[in-house]
């Protein structure tokens, strides 16, 4: 008995010491409206380490994700069979954003080890989850690679080392941007203060990516009027077509 | 200028699809095709997700088929009555094609099937097709600039039901017609696309049609397969993308109106030439996707596949 409570108080300073430095933060902006014009964004996270005791000494580091809307997806491989090249394996990832940022102070490696990588999910690596079924091939990693390579080619999954800038322990800021062919939803944004590798403290919200006005409009009656929208996008292709004709027809006279 | 589609959750350039637009109308007025098998593929290239690429490629060639026919109709090149036989026998078939295609769908597999069709299908048209209107361009030389096609008599003369096709000059029965609708709907329904470059051929050699009336019927067909196809699309999958048709069909729409003029200059045999040409290499490309290896091998879908 009195050896655990020794080994709780010995404890106790680490766990005090974890809840010391607390996140405030601020966004440029808590929303993106994607509106007809839309071209991409870029998204200013800056904040502070709120502190009630002195700096420690050890270095500290700040990382920022940003994530979009999760959903499944379905990564194919292509074989040759027969001397043509077909679509023969498949591995279903059943987790994956469609966007995904990592902004770090440092190097990554320098900044989390891999069992804090592993607990808070933070790694680019970590941000997708293959489905893994029985009887499947075991190299599923080759198809959640190939995930991370095709994302990371389409700059939707991003690792932005030393992005992120650290004045004095106290003040952070990054800029990131968001591409144009962004989807709609919650992106879920975390920032992480570590300290030789280990989390320290972590904060989260949300920046709500919408569209708005024309853009909104007709994707709420393309989903909700649907037949309406389809006969009304007929009329504009017949009118145009017709339209078209006229107009060459005067030019002709003219 | 960027512009953001709303379905298609992607931002482009909106000259890119002016531009785009224009060719394919141009096309589809000299020729008679929907160009569904030229568009979609660029629209993919441009990075609009295969869904909402083949839905609104089928409103944007509504458009330019509009486009195309007025442009027709006003010459008289028009054969209507074949047009409603051939419209017939067409949504039969795209009908039937569309429960094969589900079925197909249900095996495996059935987007090799569908390019396979592709490669053997228009590998065969464009061929037969080329050497044909070659032939004629020789004889039309030796003889001096005049053609005389022989019109030989088969069964599509002696099978019953007759009718007259006065647009066409043509007194057949109805069952070829009918016959080549059906099966042209079909093919494109499982294949995905208007059908026009398999119905233009099928016109001119199996029914005997004037060159010259070919394109403006085939169009007439077109514009009700395509708007059959973008109503499917729009309810069920809710996957037309307004801003992105609009952009494409100005484009479409002024390149037919020029297309068709450009047609109408070509002689009968040089419009099927360069049709051959264009199907001859829509199939090589097909084909050689499918034996070279591709830089990728691995490709991203939306969803749990099998």
């Amino acid at each position: 008995m009195i050896w655990r409570l020794l080994a709780f108080l010995m404890l106790l300073p680490s766990l005090l010491w974890a809840a010391e430095e607390e996140v405030v933060l601020g966004l440029s902006q808590d929303r993106v409206a994607i509106t007809a014009r839309f071209d991409g964004s870029d998204i200013l996270i800056f904040g502070a380490v709120k502190r009630e005791t002195a700096i420690p000494d050890t270095p500290l580091n700040v990382i920022i994700t940003i994530a979009g809307p999760v959903s499944t997806v379905t990564v194919r491989r292509k074989e040759q069979k027969y001397g043509i090249w077909v679509n023969a394996s498949s591995v279903s990832v059943g987790w994956a954003p469609s966007f995904y940022a990592v902004a770090t102070s440092a190097p990554f490696d320098e900044v989390l080890s891999v069992d804090e990588d592993l607990q808070h999910n933070i790694s680019i690596e970590r941000s997708i989850r293959a489905i893994i079924r029985p009887g499947m091939t075991e190299n599923a990693s080759e198809f959640t690679d190939a995930l991370l390579r095709i994302r990371r080619e389409e700059g939707v999954y991003q690792q932005l080392e030393g992005a992120v800038t650290v004045d004095q322990q106290t003040l952070f800021r990054s800029s990131i941007a968001l591409p144009s062919n962004l989807t709609e939803g919650d992106y879920l944004t975390r920032i992480f203060l570590t300290r030789e590798g280990k989390v320290v403290s972590s904060f989260e919200t949300h920046i709500a990516v919408q569209k708005v006005g024309l853009e909104r409009f007709l994707f709420n009656l393309a989903q909700n009027q649907a037949t309406l929208y389809g006969l009304l996008s007929l009329a504009i292709a017949v009118i145009a077509g017709w339209g078209a004709s006229v107009v060459f027809q005067l030019f002709r006279q003219g | 200028m960027q512009i953001y589609l709303p379905i298609a959750e992607i931002s482009v350039n909106a000259f890119l699809l002016l531009g785009l637009g224009g060719i394919v109308g141009l096309l589809s007025g000299i020729f008679g095709v929907g160009g569904g098998f030229l568009i979609t593929p660029l629209l993919f290239f441009v990075g609009i997700p295969p869904a909402v690429a083949v839905a609104t490629s089928a409103n944007q060639i509504v458009a330019s088929s509009v486009s195309g026919l007025l442009a027709h109709l006003k010459r008289k090149n028009v054969d209507l009555r074949m047009g409603w036989v051939l419209l017939v026998g067409g949504l039969v078939g795209s009908a039937i094609g569309v429960a094969v295609f589900n079925y197909l769908k249900s095996l495996g597999q059935v987007d090799l099937l569908v390019r396979l069709c592709y490669v053997v299908f228009l590998g065969v048209i464009g061929s037969l097709m080329l050497v044909e209107s070659l032939r004629a361009i020789q004889r039309a030389r030796k003889a001096g600039g005049v053609v005389i096609r022989k019109r030989n008599r088969n069964w599509v003369h002696t099978a019953p039901l007759k009718m007259r096709f006065r647009t066409s000059g043509l007194y057949i029965s109805v069952i070829p017609p009918l016959l080549v609708g059906f099966s042209v709907g079909m093919l494109a329904a499982v294949m995905g696309v208007g059908g026009g470059f398999i119905m233009v051929p099928a016109m001119i050699y199996i029914l005997g049609m004037p060159t010259k009336v070919v394109v403006g019927t085939s169009l007439f067909q077109i514009i009700f397969v395509a708007a059959f196809t973008t109503l499917l699309h729009a309810i069920t999958n809710h996957t037309v993308d307004l801003p992105l048709a609009l952009f494409l069909l100005v484009g479409g729409v002024l390149g037919a109106q020029v297309g068709t003029r450009i047609g109408v200059r070509l002689k009968a045999e040089q419009m099927r030439v360069l049709l051959a040409l264009l199907v001859i290499s829509v199939c090589a490309k097909i084909a050689l996707e499918l034996l070279l290896e591709p830089s990728e091998l691995y490709s991203i879908a939306a969803g749990a596949g099998a």
